[in-house]
């Protein structure tokens, strides 16, 4: 029964959004006021019908309902009650659910805090929201459908994949895909500015804090996916450059870019067209990312099995997107005017090397990502694009990216003087120096010195804005303390950002400096890595719901002082026949342990163990970026929108 | 060139170390030999997984190029030479930094291309100052007189 | 041409490229269905080449062979890389015998197995080999390119690969690839 309400609320959901793509986007083309009202209450239908939905396949999974196909194939009666829920969308048709019922949400969230739009931007962009709403659903409901049935019913069902029973894995979807879809109201906001014909300051005030709230998730995202390959895929390693991770990476890099500029468009009404294109650009290349790794025509670890009749369907709908809103963009954005001239040295001028070098980065990982496509379409040939292709060319992008980084916020908008701004931050520039030589001197491994000044420079000059804005040191101190708390909220964001950024530098610095070995040992003996004795205390079985584990106690010491005691292990799944290691870390923020166990042969056992110097900073730094962005998104200014009703005829842009 | 960014491929390689569990006895003694044929094989792709390096699977065949490897850095054959046997035999493919020739250009070139298409928007942009609207047409000056009336 | 038209042409820019790579992935779409193209496949190197030079012991109680043996029959043969732990090769066991029986020749070399598993899957599932060789140490697989298990190289007359299948030959297979090759190379 519940498959079925499920099923109905899906049909319904498809139904509603039809209405809420067509209606307020009639109405704000006709300046009907009672259709642009209706946006909100078909917002909110679509979502209450897409939750009760979503709610129906979680439910199935639940209570073990085997005769849904979805179901048999993904969960079991053995499985842990949490992963029956998270494993909702841990398959092809429950995540293309979980974006839709997020795109729901997108269009709720716009009614619900967008009180203060003018009712026709509002109203299209609901609409468009919508419009790709639609689009999805119907996908899910024609040839997704997670609801199909499959009589007679299973004893049992085939369990998931034992490597998707994990925390940090059920997780990372949700918070990866809000980021993703996040971008979509964005992306509206861009259409809707089009289809109106003006873009203006108030337009980059109403969509920077959608673009900073998708950027934050988006960003907690990717840092749950890198931070869960490394505890649980157990090679030590963080980021393979796989095509699914550079599709998460793309987004990113255009949604930071989309962040800054609109800071331009808003103080300063420039780089207009280029923003447009940009929100445009950034939810495509969410949309493209996420569906060319499902499609399976890109060689990639996160293959979720799939129809040929689906990856048509989605090309058309991607094709439909992506297609009419650049062929929007092409017909409206020429007759938006310029505005704002300004001096290449300036905010402004910085901003657009930010959003150059940003796009380059993004353009280099979306080639080496695609080439292997390219290759085989172009040439027949058979290439592969790995690590050591995207360490080439990115870093070298990243140099000047970092540069500009702590120089750009200090500059002051229309003009500036270089010099004078690369004179006040000496002390950043000599901290780094200092950093980077002591390192090398101490250490001579050049790529971590080079690292941590990078890392010292980028955190040293985020502060360097709020230390010129409060006069530090050259006024009373509690004539600077009065300024801080005057501040508004987001310059700290955006020096707590760059900041973070700076602390995942570090972070990734430090990993290169890991200590690591492998090592067959026997219980009792010791071990000596990175400074600490690491004893085998002894190895003991340990069942699990589904799975029985070999389990050793490991004892971390150093100068006879107990640091850790931990139990890497290995588990071995009887249904899906599947042995996993279960890697175990210690960490105390500053640096981790790391043990992977393998085969015991013989009475000894073959560990390989690592001492991760500053790991946890990689992903620590990712939360402050994050944290960043949240301080900026609370800025009072930037809730306070633009009044709904203007007096005088505002300048057509 | 070629060996700067050989030495810095072989740098940033070492910026994770990354390793599959297998058994200790196939590390070499020699440290230095050792680094070596790590850094080899992390530019190797897995053909079982196909989304590991050789130095990070635990694939059969990962552990068997890994012992290949190992015995030709033994053998004082350069990364080169050892690269190419394994491309003899896998193609490119098996290479995770593609190789830099005709077909791999666009690849390879892709930041400075970025780079210099960015610049050139910016300064086509730049160029494009706001223009002063042309003159009306007697039409359109007879409805503007029209308007303000 | 004015400004605004100028622009437009600009503007489209984006538009052309989003295009280009929506052609490009249609097309590889349309490949992957009909089976021509496949990300996770490798081309051989072996394919025009000749065999590699290889000298492999034999599994009891057949004797071993190398390259040079196989080039010696002077007909078209296959080489066929199989184990007992792998399932495919099961699979595909029936479909080799009927192509013994259909008088191809073909030489089987056991890809890192042991020999009485070995001789258990060829009591099992039968023998279609004109001669088994043992590569336990599977270097000679690795001179192959070999990826996985099974494989099926067809060598021609004169010793030379002409085809590379990865992966167990199914009946289809057999009848529509690698018979109609091996009847060319008859010729």
């Amino acid at each position: 029964m519940t498959p079925e309400l499920g099923h109905f609320a899906l049909a319904l959901a498809v139904a509603i959004a039809a209405a809420q793509a067509v209606l307020p986007l009639m109405g704000a083309h006709n300046r009907d006021a009672r259709m642009m009202a209706a946006a909100p209450a078909l917002a909110v239908g679509h979502l209450i019908a897409l939750a009760t939905s979503f709610g129906c396949l979680v439910w199935s999974g639940v209570v073990d309902d085997f005769s849904v196909f979805n179901v048999a194939e993904n969960t079991s009666s053995t499985e842990p009650l949490v992963y029956r829920i998270t494993g909702t969308w841990g398959n092809h048709e429950g995540s293309i659910l979980l974006w839709c019922l997020i795109l729901a949400c997108c269009g709720c969230a716009v009614a619900a805090f967008g009180r203060n739009l003018p009712s026709s931007l509002r109203a299209r962009v609901i609409g468009v929201l919508g419009f790709t709403s639609a689009g999805f659903l119907l996908y899910a409901l024609t040839v997704s459908n997670p609801f199909l049935r499959v009589w007679p019913p299973p004893m049992d069902g085939r369990n998931i994949n034992p490597l998707l029973q994990d925390p940090g894995l059920a997780m990372h979807p949700p918070v990866l895909y809000a980021g993703y879809v996040g971008f979509a109201i964005p992306f509206a906001f861009a259409i809707a500015a089009l289809l109106e014909g003006r873009v203006d300051a108030a337009w980059g005030r109403w969509v920077r804090p959608w673009a900073l709230g998708a950027w934050c998730l988006l960003t907690g995202g990717i840092a749950l996916g890198s931070w869960w390959a490394y505890y649980e895929l157990g090679w030590g390693g963080f980021w393979f450059w796989d095509p699914v991770e550079n599709a998460s990476l793309l987004p990113w890099l255009a949604g930071t870019a989309l962040l800054h500029s609109a800071i331009v468009v808003e103080k300063r009404e420039a780089l207009k067209t280029w923003t447009v294109l940009l929100a445009i650009g950034t939810f495509s290349l969410s949309l493209c990312g996420t569906f060319m790794v499902r499609s399976g025509i890109l060689n990639s670890v996160h293959s979720f099995a799939s129809a040929p009749t689906r990856g048509v369907f989605i090309l058309v709908l991607l094709a439909i997107v992506i297609g009419g809103s650049l062929l929007l963009f092409a017909l409206r954005a020429p007759v938006l005017a310029a505005s704002g001239i300004f001096a290449p040295v300036s905010r402004e001028g910085a901003l657009v090397l930010n959003n150059i070098l940003l796009c380059s980065i993004c353009a280099v990982v979306l080639t080496g990502t695609t080439y292997p496509l390219i290759a085989a379409l172009l040439f027949n040939a058979a290439l592969s694009v790995g690590p050591p292709y995207f360490h080439l060319t990115v870093v070298p992008l990243l140099v000047p990216l970092f540069a500009a980084m702590s120089v750009g916020p200090t500059l002051p908008w229309k003009r500036a003087d270089l010099l004078p701004a690369l004179l006040r931050l000496w002390w950043a520039a000599a901290l780094a120096a200092l950093v980077g030589i002591a390192v090398e001197a101490g250490l001579g491994h050049a790529f971590a010195a080079g690292g941590f000044a990078a890392a010292a420079w980028l955190i040293a000059g985020a502060f360097a804005e709020v230390v010129e804005r409060v006069r530090l040191f050259r006024v009373p101190l509690a004539v600077t303390r009065a300024r801080a708390a005057a501040q508004p909220l987001s310059v700290w964001g955006a020096a707590v950002a760059h900041a973070g950024m700076g602390i995942t530098v570090a972070g990734i610095a430090g990993m290169s400096l890991a200590a690591s070995t492998i090592v067959s040992i026997a219980p009792g003996s010791t071990v000596h890595l990175g400074g600490y004795d690491w004893t085998l205390l002894g190895l003991h079985d340990a069942p699990g719901p589904d799975y029985t584990a070999r389990v050793a106690d490991l004892r971390v010491s150093r100068d006879g002082r107990q640091v850790a005691l931990f139990h890497p292990s290995r588990r071995a799944f009887t249904e899906q026949q599947q042995t996993v290691s279960d890697t175990a870390i210690e960490t105390n923020l500053v640096r981790d342990l790391y043990a992977v166990m393998a085969d015991e042969r013989n009475g000894q056992v073959v560990l390989r163990l690592h001492v991760n110097y500053l790991a946890p900073w990689i992903w620590l730094g990712a939360l402050v970026m994050a944290a960043g962005g949240g301080l900026s998104l609370a800025d009072r200014r930037l809730r306070v929108g633009a009044p709904a009703r203007r007096s005088a005829a505002t300048v057509p842009a | 060139m070629i060996r700067w960014a050989a030495a810095f491929v072989v740098v940033a390689a070492l910026a994770g170390p990354a390793w599959a569990v297998s058994d200790p006895g196939e590390m070499l003694a020699n440290p230095v030999l050792e680094r070596r044929a790590e850094a080899i094989g992390e530019q190797l792709r897995c053909l079982v997984c196909q989304n590991e390096s050789v130095e990070q699977s635990d694939a059969d065949l990962a552990r068997d190029l890994r012992r290949i490897i190992r015995q030709r850095v033994v053998a004082g054959q350069s990364n080169q030479q050892i690269i190419a046997w394994m491309t003899a035999r896998y193609g490119d493919f098996i290479r995770l930094r593609p190789p830099f020739e005709a077909r791999t250009l666009a690849l390879w070139g892709a930041p400075v291309i970025a780079l210099g298409v960015g610049g050139a928007v910016v300064l086509l942009a730049s160029r494009r100052r706001p223009s002063a609207p042309p003159p009306l047409s007697a039409a359109e000056r007879q409805r503007l007189m029209q308007l303000l009336d | 041409m004015d400004a605004i038209t100028r622009r437009r042409l600009l503007m489209l820019t984006p538009l052309a490229f989003a295009a280009a790579a929506g052609g490009g992935f249609w097309g590889l779409l349309m490949r992957m269905e009909e089976g021509s193209y496949d990300p996770h496949s490798l081309p051989s190197m072996l394919v025009g080449k000749p065999l590699p030079a290889f000298s492999l012991p034999g599994q009891q109680p057949s004797a071993g062979f190398s390259n040079l043996d196989v080039i010696a029959q002077g007909r078209p043969t296959l080489v066929n890389f199989f184990a007992s732990w792998c399932i495919p090769c099961i699979e595909e066991a029936p479909t080799l015998m009927q192509l013994k029986d259909e008088g191809v020749q073909i030489w089987g070399i056991a890809y890192k197995d042991k020999t009485d598993a070995t001789a258990a899957f060829l009591e099992q599932h039968g023998d279609p080999y004109v001669r088994v060789a043992r590569d336990e140490p599977g270097r000679v697989a690795i001179d192959f390119g070999l990826y996985g298990v099974p494989e099926t190289y067809v060598v021609d007359r004169r010793g030379m690969v002409r085809l590379r299948w990865a992966g167990g030959v199914s009946d289809a297979v057999a009848r529509d690839t690698i018979a109609p090759l091996l009847k060319s190379l008859a010729r």
